[in-house]
């Protein structure tokens, strides 16, 4: 058993509404200093078996296919420890 | 003078306008309230109305319920004032924990416009007493969000204390217990996914109807008002 | 030739005076859509070489869909065969026209299409062409009220459409829903012609008071130029030109840039904080920012005001730090608008604007010039005089002919095509047409569209034409519908663009309103194929006829060509709008039948017309012969009817016939009312052809038994054909001796096939 977690965030030149808008609401509540804030996804897959090579490049595969709309977001596989 | 219900529109509100028009229809006198005043102008009631507050991107509601006019609203529903949450406005609600739960993805995953049987649950609201316990309304609903959510000890709690104030009788979203609407436990607060706004008119109302069953929230309000201040 | 990409061009800031002082650089104008040609006219208007700033700006500008350059020759006859009317307030070339709908209201709407890009990326692709739609309405000073949206898919069962459509279904939702615009009305058809290159337009409608109508110019020197709205990004940087000169074909390499993402709430805050403005009458001049973004804006402003504006580029705000002006330039960054505002005006202007949380900055100042000047860090960047951009753009007369091939599509009639004979085969035909993915319930689709707020839709999706209540006083209100089909453009396209506007027209005065004015989208192949360009010289000639006949101007619209996969064009698929005005809304007809004895009437003649029809595709899947005969007086007595019948409350219902025949109007009234019909065929019509004709100028209206006489008396005094077909009664469609279908069944085929499809 592992979990691989898999981050989708939009890529970096792509309008992210999301995160202007936290952004936008932080001051009004006293948080200043922040400069930028961009909301992302985080998948946990639980796979049956060992996070190797193997199964990253499936899980790659599905993030490419089915979790992140490669057209405009980005994706990081990672095994957590 | 006629009582006055204030609507608050957030950046985003959608449906204020249409609930200022059911106050009015109504015979109550209709005061647009604004989400960075926090005064509410001698208001007797507030509705807070649908749509999309502050675009609704991190929670739906979740930012709203930290605006002025909502201290303001929050503190006033302490001391009850009646408030009348409408599908954003629920949630906003619930956002500020004046009442429990919250309002997630509908089952179906999509947005769903459609005419909705409901059963009005408990007329003993300020908000419903104009509607017969068990009477079966329609009423539209409109929300991407509107799948009602809360554990299972504060579901029994809302059943047990009879704070369910509708249910779907064809849940279109999964919600829990089919619940639409529920009350805090004084009565005065009341959250509502379905728009009783937009079932107030023969021309607009659900087709091919009952059209205006919503009409009663607003005249149950106004009733309780003027019996208050009588 | 250098690296394409325009960011390359502008590692140093190409200035004026660097580029007079260096005529031989090479630029990559060819990259940039600019062909040689226009290069040398760019460089004999200014004199030297363009700086890189000055070719962006030419290449966004000139492009096909900025400049309509080879659609302006044939676009012309909208003009010089425009009916004359005095209701006409504003005609094409502004961002949309407006009409006076009486009393002191003025009712503005327009068409546009989104096509490539929602096909790249259909929830963003459709979600920002309602954006661009409904600033093209706010900018002209209005309220935007509604929006509708028709649109053209691939097959409903190929695996691309099952992308495309929930994408492009939720995108028009999710924007248009988070707007608080009702969706009251369009179309969803599907056909292999449309793989590849699906239709997204999508239109949109406003209403303001008459005297407080905006035009996007900026006059009066030392008017203050102000961006606000959302920070300007790379996005979709080069769409204007690239998006849609590009076409899909996988051989080439695929010039896709990167997607537009709209905001909607920020387009929410930003047409509330407009209309604030607006009322206070803030602004001189003001323009969205749309396709060519900043280059389109400052151009048409300057080009129809005083003629000159100086602009301070680097003071606009940027969502990334990193752009160089070229890009700036060409960004298609959303929710973004330009107002021209006088000195005394600014503050209070900038008050409203933070009311709403909106960013605004003064760029810029209006000038006597007749020169566009924009600076970048104090060095001049562009200097050209706005009107070449902006009106002088080229101007193509594309050769075209009649295709080789028409005359064979037109003789392969339908009449050869084995047709149902028994009562079973008809019933199953009805089945069949009824359950049909052009045909179906498509209430999947707009139950995800809010067709109710703003609480002033008084008939929406399922009903003939949307309608909208404009004063709650008088009743006074809109109707609007939309309506193209490809397949008869295709047999003929002079009389499919007719047959367009035709059933637009019929279909607003189904409703009791009266048709008043058009919006058109048309949706072509490539311009450089003779065979299509020949195709659009057709079909904006019989819809300019079409107009001049029918007393409604083309108020605007949009042009999109390259819809194309390889030498593969679409139908040609002009799409038209039309707009009615009624003066009480509570007199509207409904299509549902609902009044238990109530007596059906056909109105209109029928004959043997399947060329195109939805028969034809969806049981043989052919297409060929002539498309159904177009009458325009007659659509123009059948509509007076129709209106009258609404007006004097004779009516109980009214269904235009169209798509799938007399039949398929009756299935959808009955099941709409949840009651069903006994229909008694005239006798001298082969049952198949009553039933699945596809004969233009008809309608079936329901009125109770004691307005019978009154209603068949007008009609006959007006010579309209009518002929009692039936009555409202049972539950089920009967068609006597031949079949009958209970509702149950035929509510269970029609609606059943888009949950089946994309539930």
């Amino acid at each position: 058993m592992a979990r691989v977690v898999v981050d989708v965030m939009l890529k970096p030149e792509i309008l992210d509404p999301q995160g202007q808008a936290v952004q936008r609401a932080l001051p009004r509540l006293g948080f200043d200093g922040v400069v930028d804030v961009r909301q992302g996804k985080r998948f946990e897959v639980e796979l049956d078996g060992p996070a190797d090579e193997a199964a990253l490049a499936r899980v790659r595969e599905m993030a490419e296919k089915l979790l992140a709309n490669t057209v405009i977001e980005e994706f990081d596989v990672r095994v957590e420890a | 003078m006629a009582p006055a219900i204030g609507v608050v529109t957030f950046p985003g509100s959608q449906d204020d306008q249409d609930a200022l028009r059911a106050v009015r229809l109504s015979g109550a006198s209709a005061v647009p309230l604004w989400h960075r005043d926090p005064d509410l102008h001698g208001v007797d009631a507030v509705v807070l109305p649908g749509g999309f507050s502050y675009g609704d991107y991190l929670r739906a509601g979740a930012i709203a319920r930290f605006s002025p006019v909502m201290e303001s609203v929050i503190a006033g529903a302490r001391d009850g004032l009646p408030v009348l949450g409408i599908c954003n406005g629920f949630q906003v609600l619930c956002e500020s924990h004046l009442l429990p739960g919250a309002l997630i993805r509908n089952g179906g995953m999509l947005f769903v416009n459609r005419d909705e049987r409901l059963r009005v649950e408990s007329a003993s609201t300020v908000w419903t007493a104009d509607y017969a316990p068990g009477q079966e309304i329609v009423i539209p609903i409109k929300n991407g969000e509107g799948r009602y959510t809360a554990d299972e000890r504060t579901l029994d709690a809302l059943e047990a204390e009879g704070r369910v104030i509708a249910r779907y009788l064809d849940n279109p979203n999964g919600s829990a217990r089919d619940i639409a609407g529920i009350a805090n436990a004084e009565g005065n607060v009341v959250g509502l996914m379905p728009h009783p706004e937009h079932a107030v008119e023969e021309l607009t109302g659900p087709y091919p109807g009952p059209a205006t069953d919503g009409l009663p929230f607003f005249t149950s309000i106004l009733k309780h008002l003027v019996s208050v201040s009588a | 030739m250098s690296d394409p990409s325009p960011a390359t061009v502008a590692h140093t800031v190409d200035s004026v005076e660097n580029a007079a002082a260096t005529p031989d650089v090479e630029q990559p104008y060819e990259a940039l859509g600019v062909k040689p040609d226009e290069y040398a006219r760019i460089r004999d208007l200014l004199g030297r070489r363009p700086t890189s700033s000055e070719l962006a700006m030419y290449s966004v500008m000139w492009s096909e869909h900025c400049s309509y350059k080879s659609s302006k020759i044939h676009l012309k006859q909208f003009g010089e065969k425009a009916p004359d009317v005095d209701f006409l307030l504003v005609g094409p070339g502004e961002n949309a026209g407006v009409v006076d709908v009486g009393g002191d209201l003025a009712v503005t709407f327009k068409i546009e299409s989104h096509n490539h890009p929602s096909y790249v990326e259909p929830y963003q692709g459709a979600a920002t062409g309602v954006g661009g739609i409904v600033r093209d309405i706010l900018t002209m000073g209005a309220r935007p009220i509604a929006v509708m949206d028709p649109l053209r898919f691939g097959p409903a069962d190929a695996p691309d459409t099952h992308r495309v459509l929930p994408g492009v279904v939720r995108g028009i939702g999710g924007y248009g829903n988070s707007l608080g615009l009702p969706n009251i009305g369009g179309e969803v058809v599907f056909d292999a012609c449309y793989a590849g290159n699906p239709l997204v337009n999508a239109l949109a409608v406003g209403v303001m008071r008459k005297s407080e109508i905006k035009l996007a110019q900026a006059h009066g020197p030392g008017n203050k130029v102000v961006l606000f709205g959302a920070r300007t990004g790379g996005d979709g940087i080069g769409g204007a030109s690239v998006l849609a000169s590009a076409t899909f074909d996988e051989d080439k390499p695929a010039k896709r840039p990167s997607v537009q993402v709209g905001d909607p709430f920020m387009e929410k805050v930003l047409i509330e904080c407009c209309l604030e403005i607006f009322a206070e009458d803030l602004v001189v001049g003001i323009q969205d920012l749309g396709a060519a973004g900043l280059s389109c804006a400052t151009t048409e402003l300057a080009a129809a005001g005083t003629g000159g504006m100086d602009v301070q580029l680097d003071l606009a705000p940027l969502r990334d730090a990193t752009l160089v002006p070229e890009e700036i330039l060409m960004s298609e960054s959303q929710e973004r608008m330009m107002a021209v505002v006088t000195p005394a005006n600014v503050a209070r202007f900038f008050e409203l604007c933070e009311k709403w949380d909106v960013t605004a900055t003064v760029i810029g100042t209006v000038t006597e010039t007749g020169r566009l000047r924009m600076t970048w860090h104090g060095a001049t960047i562009v200097d050209v005089d706005p009107k070449t951009l902006a009106h002088q753009g080229p101007v193509y007369e594309r050769p075209y002919h009649r295709p080789s091939w028409q005359d064979a599509l037109q003789a392969a009639t339908p009449d050869t095509l084995s047709r149902p004979k028994t009562g079973d085969e008809l019933r199953e035909t009805v089945l069949k047409l009824a359950a049909g993915p052009n045909l179906a319930d498509k209430s999947w689709v707009v139950q995800q569209y809010d067709h109710r707020v703003r609480g002033n839709t008084v008939l929406a999706h399922g009903e003939d034409s949307g309608m909208l209540r404009l004063d709650e006083s008088t009743g006074l209100g809109v109707a609007l519908a939309t309506d193209g089909n490809g397949r008869y453009t295709k047999l003929d396209p002079y009389s499919g663009a007719q047959l367009a506007l035709a059933e637009a027209y019929r279909n607003v005065a189904a409703t009791g309103a009266r048709p008043l004015a058009v919006t058109d989208c048309l949706n072509f192949g490539s311009p450089e194929d003779p065979a299509v360009m020949w195709q659009f010289a057709e079909a904006t000639r019989g819809l300019a006829d079409a107009c001049q006949i029918l007393g409604t101007p083309v108020t605007g619209g949009n042009v999109s060509f390259y819809n194309q996969t390889g030498e593969a064009a679409i139908h040609p698929t002009p799409i038209v709008g039309v707009l009615g005005v009624i003066d009480d809304v509570t007199r509207r007809t409904r299509s549902a039948f609902t009044g238990e004895g109530d007596i059906l009437l056909l109105l209109g003649d029928t004959r043997d017309e399947f060329g195109g029809s939805e028969w034809a595709h969806q049981v043989h899947g052919h297409l060929g012969g002539l498309p159904p005969k177009v009458d325009l007086e007659r659509e123009r007595l059948l509509a007076e009817v129709l209106i009258a019948g609404s007006r004097d409350g004779m009516l109980s219902a009214a269904h235009d016939l169209s798509d799938g025949g007399l039949i398929q109007a009756v299935v959808e009234s009955a099941l709409r009312g949840d009651m069903g019909v006994r229909i008694v065929l005239p006798g001298d019509l082969d049952p198949f052809v009553a039933l699945f004709s596809e004969s233009a100028g008809r309608a079936v209206v329901a009125l109770p038994r004691s307005e019978e006489l009154r209603f068949t008396d007008m009609c006959r005094f007006r010579g309209l054909p009518v002929a009692r077909i039936g009555v409202v009664d049972g539950g089920a469609v009967e068609v006597q001796g031949q079949f009958s279908i209970p509702l149950g069944e035929l509510r269970e085929a029609h609606t059943g096939t888009f949950p089946a499809l994309f539930g």
